[in-house]
């Protein structure tokens, strides 16, 4: 399979004139091979063109050789111990870098108490890197304060951890046994009160399950303006229903449903008739299709001697 | 006979294997050249049930290597262990085209003298209508030419069945009839061509998936449709034999082969100029020709050389000695090929085209030759289109490699496509029990 060179024309033209003849002389090469493929060669080609072998080579022995040396390599207890120091050690100066630090804890929106709860309550001492700061459980920490209604924690750059708290805000006062506690709205504990008169500007409540009926409490005495000078306070009764006590130890029992419909009835009866002036013990609005008023000894008395005096009159006549 | 059938059954399975696969080889072997393709099947198993009967496939060429073909001669493998490794080198250099492995082979040879038989056979239907097993009992009934000692079968195809009074069926199946006929052309070969040519392949760790004769399977892709149909000659022009084949309404009537061709030609330049092998075919390629014209005269060759002998190194010869050398040798060839057609009755089919392809159908000026040796309708054919072949592979000198790819994805029925009835097949006596139990209780 030599190829064929042209060689240079000696004599372009021949002696009768004709056109330029071709020259064709085989290229020398000294020592030319074969030029089929061996046997071997032949086979070697096929088994290499055969996929699976294919496959086989170009991923199989080049992941084996990397798994094989990675696993020689870590199966020394000292190179592994030492290639997980060395992650450690970067990753704790990736992680201590100036950038990444917290030098600061801002407190906004919460009390001087409040404000040395929350510090205390910081899982690291700062300076410390944010990492460290795992700020999810730190906000439920936080939270768990009864005098915090939420908190939201921020990291601003310049490493200064923000924490804006929104306070509970008391808006009744629960006289037990222990003492006096500030409840919210929602009828949460907020804080406890050595004195009542600490907070005077506070409607006060006793009695046990008071804390669970809050927002009805505080309906009520918003209901009972007219008659508010004279509230010494609410008592919850059984777990299930109020009564107003009023001074002059008298009181005002009112139904488990719908109290308020009861109170606006008996303030109406106390605008057309008077009734809260009259000198009695109890209203008793419990069943609100009789209700009842217990009247006082003295004027029990009265009554008795007027009803006498009247049936002697009549007598007389 | 069932040998035969037997083994041409295991090639039928093993194409179907390479159909599975998606790859086959297609290997030419010739005298002057080994050309070699690789095929791939797009939809593997194909469409069945479509046209022929043993199913087609689309197919592209993804490979192609072509070698100077070694130890063969007139068609036929000489040198085992040279031819060995020139089938090495083509299919190594296609292998690596197709970017795959092959391991199913088609092989194609234009020697080990082909001869045609026409044969018949005839049998009545056992129910009413044709079915499969009618078509191979009918293939099965036709009488064995005597083919002579050391001959082998290369192909047996059903040329024409005929049922009662209708002739010219070319798929009887599913007809309502009484008696079925057939018309079956066989083409035998040099039974050791055949051994060396299996032998050859095995050696080079290819499994061989069908054999062709070369001529069939030029005149497959050479002719056109209509020339197929009509009838037509296709001169396959080879290096060592010339083949022809003559087709009629599709099918393979005739075949033929002259054991002359174009080394001979250049065998007869290298004689005549006392010139190398090499320099003859260089000669022959770029000035040959066989009409002379005073033009030729003047244009002169230098036939160089290395001989140290300043007088032998610069001789000339003028265009028209060369063809005074070559054209006698055509003619030779081409009064062959007559005498092949008169034989075959050429000159009796409706048309009588005549197609020229093979390597040796380049030399300028043939088909003026031919028209006045073989009859008027004389054309040059080259092989139709098969989709990704290369540039380098359309020539007419690739028309019998092209040809393969079109047998391998069209494959013609032949008679082992077909189940042999079971009373004919030899060691099958359990078949035969069966049968007998089935017919008479």
């Amino acid at each position: 399979m030599r190829s064929l060179t042209r060689l240079p024309l000696f004599a372009a033209a021949d002696h009768r004139g004709g056109v330029a003849a071709h020259v064709y002389q085989r290229a020398r090469r000294p020592g030319t091979r074969d030029p089929a493929p061996s046997r071997l060669s032949f086979r070697l080609q096929r088994l290499w063109l055969t996929p699976a072998v294919r496959a086989l080579t170009r991923i199989g022995v080049p992941v084996f050789i990397v798994v094989l040396g990675l696993g020689v390599w870590l199966g020394d207890q000292g190179r592994r111990a030492d290639l997980i120091a060395q992650y450690q050690d970067l990753k704790d100066k990736i992680e201590h870098r100036p950038e990444f630090m917290v030098s600061l804890l801002k407190i906004d929106g919460a009390g001087p108490e409040v404000s040395r709860a929350i510090r205390t309550m910081l899982p690291a001492q700062l300076p410390a890197s944010s990492f460290d700061l795992n700020l999810d459980a730190y906000r439920d920490t936080i939270r768990k304060l009864d005098a915090v209604a939420d908190v939201t924690l921020v990291i601003r750059p310049g490493g200064v951890l923000e924490a804006d708290v929104t306070q509970r805000v008391p808006a009744i006062l629960w006289r037990k046994p222990q003492g006096i506690e500030m409840l919210d709205v929602t009828g949460h504990r907020v804080a406890t009160l050595l004195t009542r008169e600490a907070r005077p500007g506070l409607p006060l409540m006793v009695g046990q399950g008071a804390d669970k009926a809050v927002p009805e409490a505080l309906r009520l005495i918003a209901d009972a303006g007219p008659i508010l000078p004279r509230l010494r306070g609410l008592e919850r009764v059984g777990e299930r229903r109020w009564d107003l006590v009023l001074d002059h130890d008298q009181r005002i029992m009112l139904p488990e449903a719908d109290p308020q419909a009861a109170l606006d009835r008996i303030l109406a009866l106390n605008t057309a008739e008077d009734l809260l002036a009259r000198d009695f013990t109890v209203i008793d609005f419990r069943n609100k299709d009789r209700p009842t008023i217990r009247l006082s000894e003295h004027a029990l008395d009265a009554f008795r001697q007027v009803q006498s005096d009247s049936l002697k009159v009549r007598a007389s006549q | 006979m069932t040998d035969l059938y037997e083994s041409q059954r295991a090639m039928r399975n093993m194409r179907k294997a390479a159909m599975q696969r998606g790859v086959i080889a297609l290997l030419d072997i010739g005298t002057s050249k080994i050309a070699c393709l690789v095929l791939r099947f797009d939809s593997p198993g194909g469409t069945e049930g479509e046209g022929s009967l043993a199913g087609h496939a689309a197919a592209r060429v993804i490979g192609a290597a072509t070698t100077r073909s070694r130890g063969v001669r007139f068609g036929e493998i000489d040198a085992m262990a040279e031819t060995e490794r020139a089938i090495r080198t083509a299919v190594q250099a296609a292998q690596k085209m197709a970017n795959t492995r092959v391991d199913h082979v088609i092989a194609c040879f234009s020697g080990a003298q082909p001869r045609s038989y026409g044969i018949e056979g005839a049998i009545e239907l056992q129910g009413d209508q044709v079915s499969e097993s009618d078509v191979g009992r009918v293939l099965a009934a036709c009488d064995m030419p005597p083919i002579g000692h050391g001959r082998e079968v290369l192909h047996a195809q059903p040329v024409n069945f005929a049922l009662d009074h209708r002739s010219g069926l070319s798929d009887p199946r599913g007809h309502a009839g009484a008696r079925l006929a057939v018309d079956m052309h066989l083409l035998t070969v040099d039974d050791t061509a055949i051994q060396n040519l299996i032998y050859c392949i095995r050696r080079c760790d290819l499994e061989l998936a069908g054999i062709a004769s070369s001529a069939y399977v030029s005149g497959i892709s050479s002719l056109v449709e209509d020339e197929q149909e009509l009838g037509a000659a296709c001169i396959d022009m080879g290096g060592g034999a010339t083949g022809v084949s003559i087709f009629m309404k599709k099918h393979m009537i005739y075949g033929d082969a002259v054991r002359l061709g174009g080394d001979h030609v250049t065998r007869d330049i290298a004689a005549g100029l006392q010139v190398p092998m090499a320099v003859a075919e260089r000669i022959k390629t770029f000035h040959g020709g066989v009409h002379a014209t005073g033009m030729d005269d003047r244009e002169m060759i230098e036939l160089g050389g290395d001989s140290g002998d300043w007088e032998k190194d610069r001789r000339q010869i003028s265009r028209a000695e060369l063809i005074g050398i070559m054209r006698p040798r055509v003619e030779e060839i081409l009064e062959d090929v007559r005498a092949i057609l008169d034989a075959a009755e050429f000159e009796h089919l409706p048309s009588q085209q005549i197609v020229l392809t093979g390597g040796a159908s380049q030399i300028p000026g043939l088909d003026g030759l031919a028209a006045r040796i073989l009859g008027q309708n004389v054309r040059l054919g080259r092989p139709m289109r098969v989709q990704g072949l290369p540039q380098a592979a359309t020539g007419a000198g690739f028309s019998s490699v092209v040809g393969l790819a079109l047998f391998a994805a069209h494959p013609q029925d032949e008679w082992w496509d077909f189940e042999i009835p079971a009373e004919t097949m030899g060691g099958r006596s359990i078949r035969r029990a069966i049968r007998w139990f089935r017919d008479n209780w």
